[in-house]
């Protein structure tokens, strides 16, 4: 089975205060740490788990700059067997446009399944997946926590809300939009990723690809980011940790809950 | 004036929360800007629900074919394509559910339409709708515009909108109509619904929750709050990385894929606050949150909170326990 899995670069934001910078329209990037989008590290150990026992071929391919390299060698570490990476130069992105110029690259691939993860952990979208699936004309699920071949087809569980799930069978080649806790991803080592440093990792420039500058052009326009309105919000508890711990037993009691 | 268009999400002969939600705030847009408020229903024969939807349209335009009792998006996607390329509804909305996920972003494309996601508020500036929307889980705001079309979608976060006990009236009329002949091949098959949430633990029962988040960083580290929690004559909880990682069983889990709980108090250590987790809580009666993190967006819904290790925390209440 031939797979291609589409990966992104997301900043980590835990822990950090975040700020707006100077155009009011992104956030300061500069001393934030990068990782793997969480649900595309469970969509690269699908492809892998798949692979092993399916053989075939895995490709990660990403839309992003030569820093977004990192998430691509380490899903080469993770098993997959080639890379690309489609630099977008100056052009402003959004779901839509990824979409575009992903399914541009994928249509002269050969592939039985294209894995996304749901959502991005920076803009939260959870739209690229399955746009890009209408434009390949894929059949296509999102939130996939489940999937088992049968040749031509699959077997898939959705996750829906509430904690129930949708089985169902789709014909391949499809796209599905892959949901955390489907597996569990692998452990990347850094000689891993230096021994990965061999495998093949093309870079495309999006002017090569064959759209055309209006093809090139996103949906939607960012107007303004601004932090959360301050609400009245939570009232904080000071103190060491066993003053902490006091009054939490205090509000525990006052609510009526037995200690 | 144009028309706001309301994909209406059921299952198992039940509306979703989410159309209700939709349906008033869609009512709040069109009164302000005299649109009219159209509801579609892709359905099985007899649905029992769709008086519950007319009371809140002004119209209800209603697929009823049995092949529509369960969501396929390759259905939905054809018949809603035909529907809006024939009456241009100016904004439709759907929710940003497992299934509007599958459905709106494969719509926009075929549509033409432009697409915003998870939207947690909708405006109209000067005739063009613009969304606010969350993102770096939670700790950012966007308002977001889109290129110029006659027609825009934008899926809606599930909670976003409250609608009130007392519901303006619309009592709008239901035009049935039949699937269209010439429907495409179905590449998905629904075979069945599975509930993967019960368990022997059950956390909606529990009056006070001891929850614990990724921010719990080991497995080991689960076991002593389980003590904790125990120690507190309270049960244990977990946000969804702790399930993802096999730390706890699925039926431990907070939020919209998880339980929606109600306890009298919660307390959330080392759990950002991201909002498929807080629709879990909102029948919890205080909520307490404990994370490092003072700009983490659980101290925006919860009553009290605590800026500090979670782990020195949960020692000092062990401690006091013992000494009380
Ligand atoms: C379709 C869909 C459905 C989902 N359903 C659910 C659901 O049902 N339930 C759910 O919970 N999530 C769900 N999610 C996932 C959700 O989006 C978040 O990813 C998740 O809730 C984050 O969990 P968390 O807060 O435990 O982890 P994180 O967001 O990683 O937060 C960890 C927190 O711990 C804090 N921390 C770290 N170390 C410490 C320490 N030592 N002391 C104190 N604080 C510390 C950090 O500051 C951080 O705020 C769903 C997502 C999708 C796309
Ligand atoms: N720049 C990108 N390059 C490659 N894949 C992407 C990119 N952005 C998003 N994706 C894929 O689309 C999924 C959903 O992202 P989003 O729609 O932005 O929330 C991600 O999990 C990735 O699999």
């Amino acid at each position: 089975m031939d797979i291609i899995v589409c990966v992104k670069r997301v900043p980590m934001t835990q822990e950090v205060d975040l700020e707006i910078d100077d155009s009011g329209k992104d956030i300061k990037k500069d001393a934030l740490a990068y990782v793997v989008n969480d649900w595309d590290n469970y969509a690269i150990e699908e492809s892998v788990l798949l692979k092993e026992k399916l053989d075939g071929t895995v490709t990660v391919i990403t839309v992003g700059d030569e820093d977004d390299e990192d998430v691509l060698r380490r899903a080469l570490a993770m098993g997959a067997d080639k890379a690309i990476r489609i630099e977008p130069g100056e052009l402003e992105l959004d779901g839509f446009l990824i979409s575009n110029i992903l399914a541009q690259v994928i249509k002269g691939l050969e592939y039985d399944l294209v894995l996304t993860g749901v959502q991005a952990d920076d803009d939260n979208f959870g739209m690229v997946g399955i746009m890009l699936a209408e434009r390949l004309g894929l059949a296509h699920s999102a939130v996939v926590t489940g999937f088992e071949a049968e040749g031509s087809e699959a077997t898939i569980n959705v996750e829906l809300e509430g904690g129930l799930d949708e089985v169902s069978k789709i014909k391949l080649p499809a796209l599905l939009s892959i949901q955390t806790g489907i597996n569990e991803p692998r452990y990347v080592s850094i000689m891993g990723i230096r021994k990965a440093g061999k495998k093949e990792l093309n870079v495309v420039k999006v002017e090569d690809i064959g759209l055309s500058d209006e093809e090139l052009v996103r949906q939607t326009i960012i107007e303004e980011y601004f932090l959360p309105p301050e609400t009245e919000g939570a009232e904080m508890i000071e103190g060491d940790p066993s003053n902490i711990a006091e009054a939490i037993l205090r509000i525990l009691k006052e609510k009526g809950v037995s200690v | 004036m144009g028309e706001i268009l309301v994909v209406v999400e059921h299952r198992q002969e039940e509306v979703r929360d989410i159309t209700f939600e939709m349906l008033f705030k869609a009512g709040e847009l069109c009164k302000e800007f005299s649109h009219t408020l159209t509801a579609v229903v892709l359905g099985g024969k007899e649905e029992q629900f769709i008086d519950e939807v007319a009371k809140r349209s002004d119209n209800v335009i209603y697929y009823e074919d049995d092949r529509l009792k369960n969501f396929s998006a390759d259905l939905y996607k054809e018949v809603l394509n035909g529907l809006i390329e024939k009456t241009r509804p100016f904004i439709t909305l759907i929710g940003h559910s497992s299934w509007g996920m599958e459905l709106a972003p494969s719509l926009s494309i075929k549509t033409g339409y432009p697409l915003a996601t998870d939207c947690v508020d909708i405006l109209i500036e000067d005739g063009h709708p613009k969304v606010i929307r969350q993102i770096y889980s939670g700790k950012v705001f966007s308002k977001m515009s889109f290129k110029e079309s006659d027609g825009y979608l934008i899926t809606v976060r599930p909670g976003s909108f409250q609608p009130p006990e007392a519901i303006d009236e619309r009592n709008g009329g239901v035009i049935k109509k039949d699937l269209p002949g010439d429907l495409p091949e179905m590449r998905k098959e629904f075979i069945e619904f599975i509930d993967s949430g019960a368990g022997d633990v059950d956390i909606t029962q529990a009056d006070l929750l001891v929850s614990v988040g990724r921010g719990i960083g080991e497995a080991e580290n689960v076991e002593d709050m389980k003590e904790l929690a125990e120690r507190m004559g309270g049960v244990l909880a977990c946000s969804r990385p702790v399930v993802d990682k096999n730390w706890l069983p699925k039926y431990y889990q907070v939020g919209t894929s998880g339980k929606s709980v109600k306890p009298k108090v919660y307390l959330a250590f080392g759990i950002s606050g991201a909002f498929q987790h807080l629709a879990g809580i909102t029948g919890a009666g205080t909520v307490i949150a404990i994370n490092k993190d003072k700009k983490a967006p659980i101290f925006r819904v919860a009553d009290y909170g605590v800026v500090d290790d979670l782990f020195k925390v949960a020692d000092a209440l062990k401690e006091q326990l013992k000494e009380g």
